[in-house]
């Protein structure tokens, strides 16, 4: 049984001023999460990743596919029980406390009195909000909200977790301590599913990841494996900027300073690279093996050269 | 499901006292202290006549302004905010969400409702310095403004799932309008013939018959109410709110939210 | 701001002058009927009678005081607020006495206080005392004593009715041009309706029909203590020596009445009793 199974989900909005015309926003997405995974779901900006979240939890009505999570079918009501939902920049019942939120949607999830009462202290220290229990939500900062709002998508102990954007909008701080608490799920065993544009925090936590674009899936793979993939590359330093013109052709990017030129060349050019640099009677001052990032992969893979801020 | 339903019901009535929604109180003692004392200068023996008429038809004014006024917000309110978010994320059926809001504003209105019923019979005992037994058919004309509300809240929320608060507000309160002279259009009906007929028959029937469940008139001057109106009145109430609910749940459960 | 606030009243002022003090009742003018109103009154209909009453008492008592002899707005508004509630029955009451009452006094339209009362009798076929209020209409301004009679015999019919109602069809059909029978018509005014002003009115009534029947009988001693001394009384004593008269007589508010010399027997202050002598001045049409 996987912990998630998505099956040719798709979602078009109607556009236009008749209402005729279709923008897809989800092509066909089919996507397999394992039990215990930690799941990374990466794409820029209105690539489909929130229109998926929405889905699963029952908030949009796909257009077509279906998809499974914990073997039954996603829009049994009961499944709800099991998982926990961290929306986007959340905003939660202003006029009331942490605890009374807590206690409100633990109920809702099918807790009985006595095990919220049990529960909701240690979610909150979990959380790190243990003294702002009774404090009116209105009165939260936003890494406080973030935090009420990963304490709430536990607080009934789900077996599959998903986060849209965890880290929006969080201080360094912030993230750290959202971090710690994801790899803390995965320590339990639970499954995570989440969304980001932050390649780092991906990098960190995910065993897998999968790159959506433009509502199509352009990749999934072990982190790993797909750093690989874009990896065989070196970085060259040498002394002599009058060669820079000549082996342009072979560099990814270079940077001139002074007479002092950094320049990144795949692997398999490595050699002409140095012969040509000996011809024009370059100085090396460096070269250097590169490991490939996510980045490279990701950016390999949308085609849009966006600025990804890490 | 009833957990829930009463979980989402009891949340929604905390949400109200915290807007301070209960403050109209205040406003409505104040309105009762001041009004009697003034009419009676006029004409000896009206006070009471007209402490009646004043405060009946500030408990039914007030309600309805409250009724729409939180109704309009009730979903638009939790879709624009996004807390419907991590409600629908949990084993809440979107139908037990809307009937939950539903009851949670009644439950509201009952309460505030029951706090002006006791002012106001303070009010009448101060004033007519001791009470009869036909006072107690007041509280006839209270419990059918109560199955005004009720209705006002069902119409209030079925627009609300649908269009913007504003357009709700105008829609709701329209509908209350006409409603008062519901009785009026079948009038109307009966004179035209044809297609038009048909039309503003139906159109009868669809808008809410506001104007036999008000016997404010009637209690004030003393004037039992029969028992067989008090029932299907109350039968009446109940099936058009639950039809309008209902017609609230079914536009709900299809929508995208955004 | 404060000043910004008295600027806007200031305005306002100068607005309602503009408009004059029958602002609020220009819409009366203008409204079809009763029936429009409570439409409009959103079910609060009740309220809006109580409205239009205190509305209908200030119009009243507005041009009352400056003994105006128009009151053309006195039974639309009477007509609109039994509209809305009709079981407003002191509206009825006023209405039959202000608007059948001849100007100064009332409006002089009994032909409209007959239609507003028979109204009343409608929506409150139970309240005999609206009979009463008929009847005195039919007998005091329309000089028509046959309708004033079914009136109280149809009152008296009433579950309820007090047997005086019967008495009162009887001096009808009697066809009686008698002072008590103006005294027992403004005293059951008094008596059965509550309204303040009404009953200031039938009480001004009253005291100058009492008074005049005083005085006829007074005048009535007078001459019989004439025939037996030859004389003219000098003063009330001398009456009440010859036990003509048990005590100095006094007239409803109390003081003494005057004994002219030429035996004739006044009030001290005629402007206190302004309808002294009027029933007997009364247009009336041989039966």
């Amino acid at each position: 049984m996987h912990a998630i199974e998505i099956l040719g989900l798709s979602k078009d909005y109607p556009v236009g001023f008749w209402k005729k015309a279709l923008r897809p926003a989800l092509k066909l997405l089919n996507l397999t999460v394992e039990v215990g995974e930690a799941f990374g779901f990466l794409g820029p900006n209105g690539a489909g990743k929130t229109t998926t979240l929405k889905i699963l939890m029952g908030i949009i009505i796909p257009s077509a596919g279906s998809a499974k999570i914990l073997g039954r079918d996603f829009r049994d009501p009961e499944i709800k029980t099991r998982i926990g939902f961290l929306p986007e920049q959340p905003y939660f019942y202003d006029y009331l406390s942490a605890t009374e939120l807590l206690d409100y949607y633990a109920g809702l999830s099918g807790m009985g009195r006595a095990e919220r009462q049990k529960r909701i202290g240690p979610v909150l220290e979990r959380v790190g909000l243990s003294d702002a229990g009774n404090k009116q939500l209105r009165k939260f900062s936003k890494g406080m909200l973030q935090r009420v709002g990963i304490a709430q998508a536990i607080i009934h102990d789900p077996e599959v977790v998903f986060l849209d954007e965890p880290m929006s909008g969080l201080d360094p701080l912030g993230r750290h301590e959202v971090r710690e608490l994801i790899q803390g799920l995965k320590d339990e065993g639970k499954t995570v599913f989440f969304s980001t544009h932050i390649l780092s925090d991906a990098e960190a936590l995910c065993d897998r990841v999968a790159v959506i674009h433009k509502g199509e899936l352009r990749g999934v793979g072990v982190v790993k494996d797909l750093r690989s993939a874009v990896a065989g590359k070196s970085e060259v330093v040498w002394e002599g900027a009058h060669a820079a013109a000549k082996v342009a052709a072979l560099l990814v990017d270079s940077h001139v300073t002074g007479d002092i030129v950094r320049g990144t060349v795949p692997s398999s050019d490595l050699d002409r690279l140095l012969e040509k640099l000996r011809q024009e009677s370059a100085r090396l001052v460096s070269v250097t093996p590169l490991h490939g990032t996510l980045e490279d992969y990701f950016l390999a893979n949308t085609t849009e050269k966006e600025a990804v801020i890490s | 499901m009833i957990s829930r339903l009463s979980a989402i019901t009891l949340n929604t009535f905390r949400e109200a006292v915290r807007d301070r929604v209960l403050y109209n109180l205040v406003l409505f003692v104040l309105l009762l202290v001041a009004s009697a004392p003034l009419f009676g200068e006029i004409s000896i023996g009206l006070e009471r006549l007209i402490l009646v008429n004043v405060g009946l038809s500030s408990i039914s004014l007030f309600g309805v302004i409250i009724a729409v006024f939180v109704g309009i917000g009730l979903v638009s309110k939790e879709i624009e905010k996004k807390t419907l978010y991590t409600i629908l994320s949990r084993p809440v059926r979107r139908w037990e969400f809307i009937v939950g809001k539903c009851c949670g504003l009644l439950v509201t209105l009952v309460t505030n409702t029951a706090l002006m019923t006791v002012g106001f019979y303070i009010a009448l005992l101060a004033t007519a310095h001791s009470l009869h037994r036909s006072d107690a058919n007041i509280l006839v004309a209270i419990y059918f403004i109560v199955l005004q509300l009720m209705m006002m809240v069902a119409i209030t929320l079925l627009f609300s799932t649908f269009s913007s608060p504003i357009f709700s507000a105008i829609f709701a309160f329209a509908l209350f309008v006409i409603g008062t002279f519901a009785e009026d259009l079948k009038n109307f009906a009966a004179m035209a013939s044809g297609g038009a007929r048909w039309l503003v028959t139906a159109l009868a029937y669809v808008v809410p018959n506001f104007a036999s469940l008000n016997v404010i008139s009637q209690t004030a001057h003393g004037q039992a109410v029969a028992t067989s109106l008090i029932l299907f009145n109350t039968l009446y109430a109940v099936l058009y709110s639950a039809a309008v609910t209902a017609g609230a749940v079914l536009i709900f459960e299809r929508r995208n939210l955004k | 701001m404060l000043t910004l606030f008295a600027g806007s009243i200031f305005s306002r002022h100068k607005v309602e002058n503009l408009r004059g003090k029958e602002a609020t009742l220009e819409e009366v003018l203008y409204l079809p009927s009763g029936k429009t109103v409570k439409r409009l009154s959103l079910g609060y209909s009740g309220l809006l009678a109580d409205i239009y009453w205190t509305r209908a008492v200030q119009y009243f008592g507005a041009k009352h005081t400056v003994h105006s002899t128009q009151y053309a707005l006195l039974y639309p508004l009477l007509d609109i607020t039994t509209d809305l509630d009709p079981k407003l029955i002191v509206a009825y009451e006023y209405g039959s006495v202000f608007l059948s009452q001849p100007p100064p006094e009332g409006a002089g339209e009994p032909e409209k206080a007959v239609t507003l009362t028979e109204k009343g009798i409608r929506e409150n076929p139970e309240y005999w005392r609206l009979y009463f209020t008929l009847g005195f209409i039919h007998y005091m301004d329309l000089k028509d004593p046959r309708s004033a009679q079914r009136a109280f015999q149809k009152g008296s019919e009433v579950p309820g009715a007090l047997p005086w109602m019967k008495v009162m069809a009887a001096r009808m059909a009697e066809r009686s041009k008698d002072i008590e029978t103006s005294i027992l018509l403004w005293q059951g005014i008094y008596e059965t309706v509550a309204d303040k002003d009404v009953r200031n009115a039938a009480r001004t009534h009253l005291d100058s029909l009492l008074a005049d029947r005083a005085i006829t009988q007074l005048e009535q001693q007078v001459q019989i203590y004439r025939q037996r001394t030859g004389t003219l009384p000098a003063s009330w004593g001398d009456l009440i020596r010859a036990k003509l008269i048990p005590g100095v007589p006094l007239a409803p508010k109390g003081e003494p009445y005057q004994l002219k010399a030429n035996g004739k027997v006044d009030v001290e202050d005629p402007t206190q009793y302004r309808y002294l002598g009027e029933w007997q001045h009364n247009n009336w049409l041989p039966f």
